[in-house]
């Protein structure tokens, strides 16, 4: 088994136009590595609803992604407002996304639902006031 | 994809080995080597970018020779519906179509008639059940084959009729045999004049699969040149087009999508613009549509580098053209049969297959090895993407270092420290 690659996205939280740079990333290296595309795909969406919330709620972030052949880890880092009722944040349709952001077709309240969908593991730890952390484990099938 | 034909060549006499097309390419299926620009056919999709960002004119649109015709009895044009922007005061289609029988063609069979067709065909595949919706345009090769390199969820997305061409060439072909009895199939030449040199790619893969009725393609710029001055426009011409408004306005990015009478469509043009759309639909941010028209040329097929006119005059004399045209001349066509009914032979016969074109090793663990030597390399270049060493990034040179086919003395920012180094070493050793 070879050593696991690293690859380190910033997630620009001023421009919101960016957001969805680093899943295009993750796919050409993904693709490029000979992932199956179900795997790709799975991994792309859940990254960019990542992206996504940490540019809405948190003011951008980090993500690190470590990429294994038979595991696809991704570890997304903001230091933003945190979620206050990590179960109400699950919920489908439950969304704290402000007008502006609903009006341009975002915040329907699944991304963090979209999200666990495509894991095999999703673990959230947020504290309120300092950051959120998710975590996201994709085993290649 | 291997045997896939290309369309677009380099003559090496007239390249200078500069980085313009190196830059330019969305693929980046170009590296300068030996002084030269060579196209890796695993990646090149035929956009043309490269043919009209080079300075010297060393990149070629390839297409068959106009006295190829001669090889066939019965000859029938088929003139894309780009064509009708390519003349100035064009007032009536019939000038041109005249202007192609005087010139030898025996009959012409408008590709315009055969968008209409399509378009009919659409609007009644969007209403079957079960569609991977948005419903993307099979018209634009490029796009095709864009989404076949890089987009594997996208591909039961491509909707599975033939493109206008294709039928244009059916309906054609078995016009004149059933007209001209006395013909065999090999006698009759079906012509197609092309806008862009990934029609002609694909009409030729098409043809050495054995599909399609298509035996010659003939660029647009070489039959403007041969019938521009057969137009004399002395007499009113014998009213042959079969055009409406529908059929001309697939010419331009928006009149196939449009034609489809729902307003729940996109259309981009332009590869760039192409390739965010992809992105998009690919992760699934795109709102509800039914369908997705894309044009890897700026304002659709106007655009395609085989064209004589600017893409935008030719757009606004396509404006005059339909002006008086009915929306389609091609309702009857429909009439007969079943409502909701698309017959086979108008389905594609080929279908797009997956094949990545940046896969690093066909083993994973070697692609792991490898992928990990690419970053080590690309953190020691300058990260100027400047193209000296004829890779477009320094990311991309990184690769071709770690594929063999590159070497780190060729990045001129290197070698520039490297002998400021050794310069700077007898400095100290003269002391």
């Amino acid at each position: 088994m070879p050593e696991p690659l690293k690859f380190t996205y910033d997630i620009n939280g001023e421009n919101f136009a960016s957001a969805g740079e680093a899943s295009m990333q993750i796919k050409k290296e993904l693709r490029s590595l000979g992932f199956d595309p179900q795997t790709i795909r799975r991994v792309s969406i859940a990254m960019y609803e990542g992206e996504i919330n940490m540019v809405i709620h948190a003011g951008g972030g980090v993500a690190e992604v470590l990429v294994s052949p038979d595991s696809i880890e991704i570890i997304l880092t903001d230091h933003g407002p945190g979620i206050p009722d990590i179960d109400l944040a699950m919920q489908e349709g439950y969304s704290t996304a402000p007008d502006t952001i609903r009006s341009i077709g975002f915040g329907a309240g699944m991304g963090l639902p979209n999200m666990k969908k495509y894991t095999d593991e999703m673990v959230i730890e947020s504290h309120v006031q300092k950051g959120t952390r998710v975590f996201m484990r994709f085993d290649v099938k | 994809m291997g045997n896939y034909n290309h369309s677009v060549l380099l003559d090496i006499e007239k390249c200078k080995g500069c980085t313009n097309c190196l830059k330019r390419c969305p693929t980046e299926a170009i590296r300068i080597r030996d002084g030269h620009a060579q196209i890796n056919s695993n990646r090149c999709i035929d956009c043309g970018e490269c043919i009209r960002i080079c300075p010297y004119k060393a990149k070629k649109a390839v297409s068959d020779k106009i006295e190829r015709l001669q090889e066939f009895k019965y000859k029938i044009a088929l003139p894309a519906p780009s064509l009708y922007g390519q003349f100035d005061n064009l007032d009536d289609i019939d000038y041109l179509l005249q202007g192609l029988l005087d010139y030898g063609f025996d009959e012409v069979f408008e590709v315009a008639r055969a968008a209409e067709i399509v378009s009919g065909y659409t609007r009644r595949y969007l209403k079957m059940p079960g569609l991977a919706k948005p419903v993307i345009s099979s018209a634009c090769p490029v796009v095709s084959r864009l989404i076949a390199l890089r987009y594997p969820f996208l591909i039961d997305n491509v909707m599975p009729l033939k493109p206008p061409v294709d039928v244009a060439a059916q309906l054609a072909r078995e016009g004149a045999m059933k007209a001209h009895p006395e013909l065999k199939s090999e006698d009759i030449g079906v012509c197609f004049i092309s806008p862009c040199p990934a029609k002609v790619s694909y009409l030729k893969s098409e043809k050495e699969a054995g599909r399609g009725n298509v035996d010659c393609i003939v660029s647009a710029s070489d039959i403007y040149f041969a019938i521009v001055n057969k137009m004399e426009r002395k007499q009113v011409p014998i009213p042959v087009s079969k055009t409406g408004m529908i059929g001309v306005s697939w010419a331009a990015s928006g009149g196939e999508a449009s034609a489809l009478f729902n307003d729940r469509y996109l259309a981009a043009d332009g590869i760039e613009n192409v390739i965010k759309v992809l992105d998009n639909i690919d992760n699934g941010t795109l709102p509800n549509l039914e369908f997705v028209e894309l044009d890897a040329c700026t304002g659709g097929c106007v655009g395609g580098v085989m064209n004589v006119a600017n893409p935008f005059i030719a757009k606004a004399r396509l404006q005059s053209i339909r002006r008086y045209l009915p929306v389609s001349q091609n309702w009857d066509f429909f009439n007969s049969k079943d409502d909701d009914m698309v017959p086979d032979s108008f389905f594609s016969e080929g279908s797009i297959e997956y094949e990545p074109d940046d896969s690093l090793a066909g083993d994973m663990n070697e692609a792991f090895r490898k992928r990990a030597a690419i970053q080590e390399i690309a953190d020691s270049l300058p990260q100027l993407d400047c193209g000296s060493c004829g890779a477009p990034t320094c990311m991309a040179f990184a690769e071709d270092i770690v594929r063999g086919e590159a070497t780190e003395e060729e990045c001129i920012v290197k070698m520039r420290d490297k002998i400021q180094q050794l310069l700077r070493g007898e400095h100290n050793d003269s002391k």
